[in-house]
């Protein structure tokens, strides 16, 4: 299965920028279907950036995080060609994990 | 055996065996990324929990916060589409280890938080969904203490549907 995770890392020499986009319906629990339905509530709950075996951020989220969520930070360091490590797990427990260069 | 005797052990069998499957499952996505462990970042259920703004930083930091003009948010006057609203923040303020967002009238006001390790620039962006017009807030924390900072948005169409 293809990842649910994007992510581009651009090094500037000092820092370097994430940007991820995931693919997750981040449903809130709070809306109802077609058919007067509660959707129930289904959205990833924690993101993680590892580099060089360190966390370089934590996301913690709620149904409030828009559908197919983006996120963008920087931390210092990172070099081109460097991997960095993000994994996701969602409210029903599932989760994925992928690696990007840094560029 | 009897039979009852019999089924009681069997259903007991199962939901062992069933309990030893479900910590299996839960403790695997965690054996197989570090990062989560490593940070060792228990996710915030009561704060994702709390109707109100004021109980959920409690929830979350324990404390209050009070407005600071270091705390600089960008976000737009008028959200033409309620699930998706960008809202961003940067601050000066130094020694930053944590950055919230909420939303006063969503029906869940925590949206999301943010560990900042040290070396990790306080600048994040993301997309939050709006259920209607509401204050957004901010809450930095740095050096232990709490600052906001408060802006609201517009929402013209409600998203907090998405």
């Amino acid at each position: 299965m293809a990842s649910t995770i994007r992510v581009r890392a651009t090094s500037s020499g000092e820092t370097t920028e994430v940007q991820a986009l995931i693919q997750h319906p981040m449903d809130s629990g709070f809306v109802k279907d077609a058919k007067g339905e509660i959707i129930p509530p289904h959205f990833i709950q924690q993101l993680t950036f590892e580099y060089e075996g360190k966390n370089v951020f934590t996301a913690d989220w709620g149904g409030g995080v828009s559908k197919d969520p983006y996120v963008k930070f920087a931390f210092k360091g990172g070099k081109k060609g460097d991997e960095l490590k993000i994994s996701w797990v969602d409210n029903k427990g599932a989760t994925d994990t992928t690696t990007a260069k840094i560029q | 055996m009897t039979d009852v005797g019999f089924s009681a052990t069997r259903r007991l069998l199962l939901q062992g065996a069933g309990a030893v499957a479900l910590v299996g499952l839960g403790n695997l996505p965690f054996g197989l990324t570090p990062a989560l462990a490593a940070a060792n970042d228990k996710y915030p259920e009561e704060a994702f929990k709390a109707k109100s703004e004021a109980d959920a930083i409690k929830a979350l930091y324990g404390k209050t916060a009070e407005p600071s003009d270091k705390v600089k948010m960008d976000a737009p006057e008028i959200a033409e589409n309620g699930a998706v609203v960008p809202i961003s923040v940067t601050t000066t303020l130094p020694d930053v280890t944590s950055i919230s967002f909420l939303v006063s009238e969503n029906p869940v006001a925590l949206v999301a938080s943010y560990k900042i390790p040290a070396g990790t620039l306080p600048n994040v962006a993301n997309r939050i969904k709006m259920a209607r017009t509401s204050n957004v807030i901010v809450v930095v924390e740095a050096g232990g203490k709490l600052y906001s900072a408060n802006k609201e948005v517009k929402v013209t169409v409600g998203g907090c549907g998405g």
